[in-house]
């Protein structure tokens, strides 16, 4: 067997390597602090004289995210990497790449908003991600990493949901995780499905050109007759109600004894897994439940807990409060939930959610 | 002798339906240009063998539907975003035939960006370009091809440089890029100028094809609904306003 492939590295380093093993086509995008070093990374391995996997530079976000919608309609696994402000001018591509029902994979390396805001890591892109961001009802699978690793693993997740599915898939990290350093077990280099192979399995919907097929290939989001219409959103809908069955992960520490429950995401959760050593130390029974899939949401899984009695639910996230929201549809109202969260690039220590915890539930 | 005797054989046969095009009614306004040049764009496709090959991108506006009347694959962009799509297509499949059917609107307003970037880094793709000085499908409000004086639904009193600036030639301006190398301006007005146009297309094709950089041929075009004039009026009206401002010709010719 061979050795495991053991690094130290940047998350937003690892999501460059993790796409050429994973056997990704292409590439494109644009620089935005705090994710830049996707493309340097990719730029300096040279893919293409390897792999075959095509790196471009756009001119912009909006560019790049047309690009991946072109890379995509013709059945190709293409991606591209961005933080906040540059995800909002993708917002109408997203629109178009779900409305198309093509697979592709996108980074939200999340800083701090609104506006031009900051570079520092933030979570308040969790409603534009999970809610839609773009015009039209639709929804993107979105992944939380909570690690370099996880950046690692979620690449070919995202890239096995978005095809399982016809649907984009995005990787909603934040500056925190792209930039810290950690080990990192790195995939086996896979090869790059071969235009014949990408023919056979994508050739029912794919445009890569007609070849021997006797129908030609349209992608297109537009239809002008409302009756047919409708019956493409409803299309939609049950694909996303597929999602919800199959899809959904998270993790649970200490849930099961738990009589407080935290529910985190990405970094936050890193944080908030310190906060139940802490309160365990003190003889509070806390647990913390980290949505690993956030569209999906876990909500059966919240409710599973608030049917058991859970006291109360802290959603702790470096925002004002956005999935607080989600936990409290879950819960339906059979136990308090409250939001804990810093914002504008500021982070909390595990003490300071351990604190809220005391002073908005526990009392 | 009466017409009726006169035989079709393959040896006096000038023109044909393109076998390329659907049997699909095209939604076009009578004496719209777009019905010609998709002819032309399904006959060049079709002589040069590349059925199988050829991936079309379709904008934003009234030839959204293009993929409707030309049997090849197509991709239908957002608003102006045509040639970044075409950009990626190519790249990753740069044995395909890639081009994008554009109007004024959609590639010179909302997507300047991705014309001008995408011609700059001579992405080996065709841009037909569609100029008929108006938004069609909206309604014909002023686009930025629309001259000085006219006017559409935005500029009721015609247009006022001091109001709504001046028209552009983005075909001029893309000559200036080095990645650029064959960009010229046809119109199908009459049917000699028909036939130049299929030429151009022909050449913009090749040039694609063999990997020499960015081709655009611009088509000065027929908006009669938008225009509010009958289609032998429009063309009259083509040849005497804007074939002044926008004349005919190669703008830049270093194919090979």
């Amino acid at each position: 067997m061979a050795e495991k492939d053991v690094r130290l590295m940047k998350g937003n380093e690892v999501i460059a390597h993790a796409a050429i093993r994973y056997g990704c086509d292409g590439y494109f995008g644009y620089p935005i602090t705090p994710q830049s070093e996707v493309m340097e990374t990719l730029m300096e391995e040279k893919p293409w004289e390897t792999t075959g996997m095509v790196v471009l530079q756009a001119e912009s976000e909006v560019s790049s995210i047309n690009m991946v919608y072109g890379g995509a309609s013709t059945g190709k696994r293409v991606m591209t990497s961005s933080s906040s402000p540059g995800l909002s001018l993708m917002a109408e591509g997203l629109s178009y790449l779900a409305g198309a029902e093509l697979p592709c994979l996108v980074l939200n390396c999340q800083r701090g908003g609104p506006g031009l805001g900051t570079i520092q890591p933030s979570q308040a892109d969790y409603f534009q991600a999970c809610k839609g961001g773009g015009h039209g009802d639709y929804h993107l699978i979105v992944l939380a990493p909570n690690s370099v690793q996880e950046m690692n693993d979620h690449v070919a997740l995202g890239f096995d949901l978005a095809f399982k599915y016809r649907n984009p898939a995005m990787i909603l990290a934040d500056g925190t995780i792209g930039q810290m350093m950690e080990k990192v077990e790195l995939a086996p280099q896979r090869p790059r499905k071969t235009d014949e192979e990408i023919r056979q399995e994508c050739g029912g919907w794919a445009a890569h050109g007609k070849g021997d097929r006797e129908n030609y290939n349209i992608i297109t989001s537009l239809e002008l007759k409302s009756e047919v219409m409708e019956q493409n959103n409803i299309r939609l809908q049950a694909k996303y109600r597929a999602i919800e069955e199959n899809e959904v992960r998270y993790e649970e520490i200490l849930c099961d004894d738990a009589e407080y429950i935290i529910v985190a995401f990405g970094s936050s959760a890193r944080i908030c897994a310190a906060t139940v050593e802490m309160a365990r130390e003190q003889g509070l029974k806390v647990g913390l439940l980290r949505p690993i899939t956030l569209y999906p949401f876990p909500s059966k899984a919240i409710a599973a807990l608030a049917d058991r009695g859970v006291k109360g639910f802290l959603s702790a996230e470096l925002n004002a409060g956005q999935m607080v929201e989600d936990v409290r549809l879950a819960v339906n109202g059979k136990a308090p939930v409250e939001h804990y969260g810093r914002q504008g690039g500021m982070i909390f220590a595990p003490d300071e959610v351990l604190n809220a915890l005391k002073e908005k539930l526990i009392k | 002798m009466a017409m009726a005797e006169v035989e079709i054989k393959q040896e006096n046969l000038v023109y044909a339906r393109p076998c390329l095009l659907t049997d699909n009614v095209m939604h076009y306004c009578p004496g719209c240009s777009h019905g010609t040049v998709h002819n032309l764009v399904a006959e060049v496709i079709a002589e040069m063998g590349l059925e199988g090959k050829t991936v079309g991108i379709s904008p934003v506006g009234c030839s959204v539907f293009a993929y409707n009347y030309i049997k090849v694959d197509w991709v239908q962009a957002a608003h102006g975003r045509a040639l970044a799509a075409a950009t990626a297509i190519k790249r990753l499949h740069p044995n395909n035939m890639v081009f994008t059917y554009q109007g004024d609107g959609d590639m010179s307003a909302i997507g300047t960006a991705e014309t001008i970037h995408a011609a700059a880094r001579g992405e080996n793709v065709v841009t037909i370009y569609i100029n008929n000085a108006i938004y069609g499908m909206t309604g014909g409000q002023m686009a930025p091809t629309t001259l000085l004086g006219m006017k559409t639904a935005t500029t009721p009193y015609g247009r006022d440089p001091r109001l709504n600036g001046y028209p552009y030639k983005i075909a001029e301006m893309m000559a200036h890029l080095t990645g650029a190398t064959y960009i010229t301006r046809q119109s199908v007005h009459t049917p000699a100028n028909i036939r130049k146009a299929k030429k151009a297309i022909r050449t913009a094709f090749e040039n694609a094809m063999a990997g020499n950089g960015f081709s655009m041929v611009e088509i000065v075009s027929t908006c009669n609904s938008g225009w509010k004039l009958s289609p032998v009026a429009a063309n009259k009206w083509l040849e005497e306003n804007l074939l002044p401002f926008y004349p005919l010709g190669d703008i830049k010719n270093e194919t090979k």
